[in-house]
């Protein structure tokens, strides 16, 4: 693999058939390929993230991330838009719902794309992929340190609510990628996921590595945990590998 | 933390943000996990006027104790005022 590759802004069809932003980057030089639709954080639609979905790509991979944003703050910086977002209280999940789904879409129909399509979101982005895995059909998908699925935690929006009820609608394999040290989620809810998508013979593979918080995958923050970090991106290709490779 | 728990101020005031000064109607104040500072969490303030647009913001991110000494301060710049003016 060369990890050649393109990227670019591109519009696709949201919730409710709204256009919104989103980022694509897809390997160059590869007559087939997985599709990966990328869950930003709560910080938003930022560089950081654009530099994961670039990731993707030079591993062979077409990624896509959606602006969850955009409905309510087109064209404006990522920060701002995430801080209106949250003063909102959030992105209703049923938009993230449909976003997701035309990003899933959108990857299904570039020419060389092999139709088996990932979703993998960072942060409220984690808890936003487990939402879409349990309500469309996915090949793969991963939750990194995604709160609120178990538990909500006290002072959140009252729209939020706990995922874990919608386990037994999962749609395919879920890698859950956790910090020990992290409070949402905590330990012992991932336990808890997990023994719920046991009961449910739900395939899941989860990791939780100590010395490690929350957002232990963002190289631009404090957070940021090497060991965990490489070790975490490791088991993503293995993962994705398994679940997405295929030709066209 | 990665919550959407914020606390909302009304406010009378302006700000000066990336496009000049603007009326404020609104402050956000919110402990997570900032955009830029170099720490795990921090007291985020958004001044913020929403019917003006998203980009109506003047955004601050403090570290736990400079929010607290701040806080401090400035009931002290209050209290320091002649009677009758704060």
């Amino acid at each position: 693999m060369n990890e050649a590759l393109t990227a670019e802004t591109v519009m696709i069809k949201g919730h409710g058939d709204a256009e919104i932003e989103a980022y694509l980057a897809r390997p160059d030089g590869v007559d087939s390929f997985g599709g990966v639709v990328v869950i930003h954080h709560l910080p938003g639609y930022d560089s950081s993230t654009k530099e994961i979905a670039r990731r993707f790509a030079a591993h062979g991979y077409a990624a896509l991330m959606p602006n969850l944003y955009y409905h309510d703050s087109p064209g404006v910086s990522p920060d701002d838009a995430a801080a209106a977002a949250r003063a909102k209280g959030g992105v209703p999940d049923d938009q993230v719902v449909g976003d997701v789904g035309g990003a899933a879409e959108h990857l299904r129909g570039l020419p060389g794309c092999n139709g088996k399509i990932g979703v993998i979101g960072y942060c409220s982005g984690g808890r936003q992929s487990f939402l879409a895995a349990c309500s469309l059909t996915f090949d793969a998908a991963v939750d990194c340190y995604g709160g609120a699925v178990v538990h909500v935690p006290e002072g959140a929006p009252a729209s939020m609510k706990p995922l874990i009820g919608l386990s037994q609608n999962l749609s395919c394999p879920l890698l859950g990628l956790f910090g020990g040290d992290d409070q949402f989620p905590t330990p012992a809810e991932t336990a808890e996921l997990s023994r719920t998508l046991d009961s449910f013979n739900k395939a899941h593979e989860f990791h939780t590595f100590n010395g490690a918080g929350h957002a232990f995958f963002s190289v631009d923050r404090a957070s940021y945990r090497v060991e965990a970090a490489v070790e975490g991106w490791d088991k993503i290709w293995a993962f994705f590998g398994e679940h997405l490779s295929g030709k066209a | 933390m990665c919550t959407y728990a914020t606390e909302h101020v009304p406010a009378t005031g302006s700000g000066k943000g990336a496009n000049g000064w603007f009326r404020l109607s609104e402050v956000s104040v919110y402990f997570d996990h900032p955009a830029h500072a170099l720490a795990d969490h921090t007291l985020n303030l958004d001044f913020i006027n929403p019917a003006q647009g998203p980009a109506a913001r003047v955004a601050v991110e403090l570290t736990a104790q400079t929010a607290r000494e701040l806080a401090k301060a400035i009931e002290a710049a209050l209290a320091s005022a002649p009677p009758g003016l704060a």
